[in-house]
């Protein structure tokens, strides 16, 4: 292991700048985030949020985190060379997930407590629209064109379809229990949603909206229940998919084009969301449970190392070195 | 582009795809309407020694009205309508005859009754088409032996919770256990439960006494306890069986031992409690909270999970028949997300509802059962309570 480590480090080091860069981590009950360097595979700031932070992300030029503060009913803004609060944005009640359009304005939130979607212009700090969807609306996904918004709700297990202009449900398609995330292919062609306590991955056919395939995960040795996949990522070529299985501890290489999962990674514990590299070549997942994120080689599949970081550790984002971190 | 979708939308309805104010629905289509009726035999609450927790008096049904809250939103999108009829029988009215009418109305109903009323009412010739959940009786008959092919059970049993206890004890290799039982009928019963759990899992209850302390009593329960423990001897955990809640609060440091409290006080396995937040139950707890303004109750949770079971039936079936229904329940398609951290489902043997159970102190979540280790070729779950091999309900058997 430690060679192995050595072996990572020297090759960090001889890494071109594009590597480079930071992951930033909500730690969901310690009220912060941690951020690793990715050349040194070490947390370098600790900074502190509002109440129970889980979804993150950056806004496209790296200059602004948005971040779900569940507890404090409010999204944050957040100047990340500085990690001070810009401002609140009105987020609806209890945010838990949220997805920047492409147009790099409008945040589409899930208030989980409040079975609404809320509409967010992150500019004028007003809210454009509260779409009411099914109970427990959590995974939010926008498409490359803008023009299809996401949610799944997770006690009404539905992925509910919105009209980006209208603001409207345009349809409500069924998946397996507990809707967690959901993620539009390249090129928009296919939504993704997983089912936590399902066990599944829905991949809908964006045109009609129709079910394409479903995805099942079997780990020797975890029991099915246990395997409950959550967060998941396409790697860049949008040739695979990596999918977090909560409580199985694992993580799955699924090949997107074939729907056969091809690998199983053990992690830490309770794996829930995860980040890549810029250039791609590393996986960062957080595991909730054992309060740490797994550092993952993309094209061995293995584990390279765990980071210690903030308690139940449940969002990640990545932030290149050329945005100045 | 965006015409085309939502007109593609439409017409994949067949394949689930729900649009709403789609021409399918708009044009008249009536809703699949679900009638289900939550049926109340009030019994009266025997006396407690303490009047800190009195019973809420929407026990149970404040989980059902929550339940269909749930329902109602998934069904909005699915063009499904459910209701909740509420028929409450008095303590000492006739209970079959209301039953009877409430099955003139609905095939689907969530009883909150008695053993022997349960049973009464599973036999009306009324109720042989109809799915009868029970969300208050524990008892093991139920699910053994009397068990009967219309009623299934969302709480769990006695035995289930025994099981979950032992699996801790086991565990953390406490394995020489005494026990104080009530008398009531209840208490009987479970002590009897962790009694037969205990042999299951390896342990011994070496010596057990029942707390029947009545006009005798000249101090308080405080101040009998030590001298009524401590003929008990050494041990490593005392259990109590007190179902009514009535001197298990008071045991707890005055015991002769410094031992620890586990059962109907202590250590609890519970089907529900307040300090369950994992697994998205933090959710389901401020849904039920901001409805009822009170925390949940095992009661309210068996209710509610009968509810979200004949709604998730309803989702992927499109049907409100009763028998339709039931095939669903019982097959391995149906899977209900419980806030539990595992799927819930139902033994095809004897309707019991598969679930973990908490283990819980007021203030804590201890651990869940199944425990770690506890393995089963089918499903972990059936570590907890009467499994198939061993069940003697015949009445599911096809």
């Amino acid at each position: 292991m430690k060679s192995t480590l050595a072996a990572l480090l020297l090759s960090c080091a001889a890494l071109p700048a594009l590597a480079a860069g930071e992951i930033w981590i909500s730690n969901e009950k310690d009220d912060t985030l941690s951020v690793i360097d990715i050349d040194t595979l070490e947390v370098i700031r600790t900074i502190e949020t509002g109440e129970r932070p889980r979804g993150i992300t950056f806004s496209k030029d790296y200059s602004r985190l948005y971040i779900c503060a569940s507890d404090s009913d409010t999204v944050q803004v957040m100047d990340p060379e500085t990690g001070e609060i810009l401002h609140d944005l009105p987020s609806g009640e209890d945010p838990e997930q949220f997805v920047l359009h492409p147009n790099d304005r409008h945040l589409y939130i899930a208030n989980e407590d409040d079975a609404v979607t809320t509409v967010v212009d992150t500019q004028t700090r007003q809210v454009l629209a509260q779409i009411n969807v099914g109970i427990e609306p959590e995974g939010m996904a926008v498409n490359e064109a803008g023009t299809i918004a996401v949610t799944t709700s997770e006690t009404t297990n539905m992925a509910h379809w919105i009209d980006t202009d209208s603001r409207t449900l345009f349809a409500n398609t069924l998946v397996d229990s507990r809707p967690r995330h959901a993620e539009f292919t390249k090129e928009d062609s296919e939504l993704w949603v997983s089912s936590e306590i399902g066990g599944t991955i829905t991949v809908f056919d964006t045109s009609d909206q129709s079910e394409k395939a479903k995805i099942s995960f079997a780990i020797d040795g975890v029991h099915p229940d246990r395997v409950q996949p959550v967060g998941f990522e396409f790697t860049e070529d949008g040739k695979t998919v990596f999918v977090a299985l909560g409580p199985a501890n694992h993580i799955a290489a699924v090949n997107a084009e074939t729907y056969e999962v091809e690998d199983y990674i053990l992690v830490g514990r309770r794996v829930w969301h995860m980040a890549f590299s810029p250039d791609g070549t590393l996986l960062f997942t957080t595991n909730g449970v054992s309060g740490d994120v797994t550092v993952i080689d993309v094209a061995k599949r293995e584990a390279l190392k765990s980071i210690k970081v903030g308690r139940f550790p449940w969002g990640a984002a990545m932030r290149p070195s050329s945005s100045g971190g | 582009m965006f015409k085309h979708l939502a007109k593609a939308s439409a017409l994949a309805l067949a394949a689930l795809t729900i649009a709403p104010n789609s021409p399918v629905l708009a044009q008249g289509a009536k809703p699949l309407a679900i009638p289900v009726i939550y049926l109340h035999q009030e019994q009266p609450a025997p006396p407690v020694l303490s009047n800190l927790d009195p019973i809420p008096a929407d026990r149970g049904m404040a989980g059902a009205q929550l339940g269909l809250a749930d329902n109602l939103t998934t069904g909005s999108f699915m063009g499904h309508a459910y209701s909740l009829e509420v028929i409450t029988v008095p303590e000492g009215g006739d209970f079959l005859a209301s039953a009877k009418s409430a099955l003139s109305q609905s095939a689907l109903v969530i009883a909150d009754a008695p053993a022997s009323a349960l049973l009464a009412l599973a036999d009306l010739p009324e109720a042989q088409e109809a799915l009868i959940f029970n969300t208050s009786a524990p008892d093991g008959a139920l699910r053994g032996a009397d068990c009967r092919a219309n009623l299934l059970h969302t709480l769990p049993s006695h035995a289930m919770r025994a099981d979950a206890l032992m699996q801790f004890m086991q565990k953390k290799r406490w394995d020489d256990l005494v026990m104080v039982a009530g008398t009531r009928q209840g208490d009987q019963a479970f002590a009897s439960a962790l009694e037969g759990s205990a042999a299951k899992f390896g342990l011994k209850v070496r010596a057990r006494k029942d707390w029947a302390f009545d006009a005798d009593m000249r101090r308080n329960a405080g101040q009998e306890l030590p001298l009524f423990t401590q003929e008990l001897g050494r041990y490593d955990v005392l259990l109590v069986a007190d179902e009514a809640d009535d001197f298990a609060r008071y045991i707890a440091f005055n015991t002769w031992k410094a031992r620890p409290v586990a059962g109907s006080d202590g250590l609890v396995p519970a089907t529900w409690a307040p300090v369950v937040e994992q697994w998205g139950a933090a959710q389901l707890q401020s849904r039920f909270h901001d409805q009822a303004e009170r925390s949940m109750n095992s009661r309210d949770y068996a209710a509610w999970a009968a509810m979200r079971a004949i709604g998730e039936a309803v989702t992927r079936t499109g049907s409100n028949e009763a028998a339709t229904l039931r095939d669903f329940l019982l097959s391995d398609q149906f899977q209900l997300a419980g806030f539990k951290g595992r799927p819930l489902s139902f033994r095809d043997w004897n309707g019991q509802m598969r679930q973990p159970i908490p283990l819980v102190t007021p203030r804590a979540l201890v651990a869940q059962a199944p425990l770690e280790g506890f393995l089963h070729p089918v499903s972990e779950l059936d570590t907890l309570g009467a499994d198939r091999p061993e069940t003697t309900c015949t009445a599911f058997a096809q």
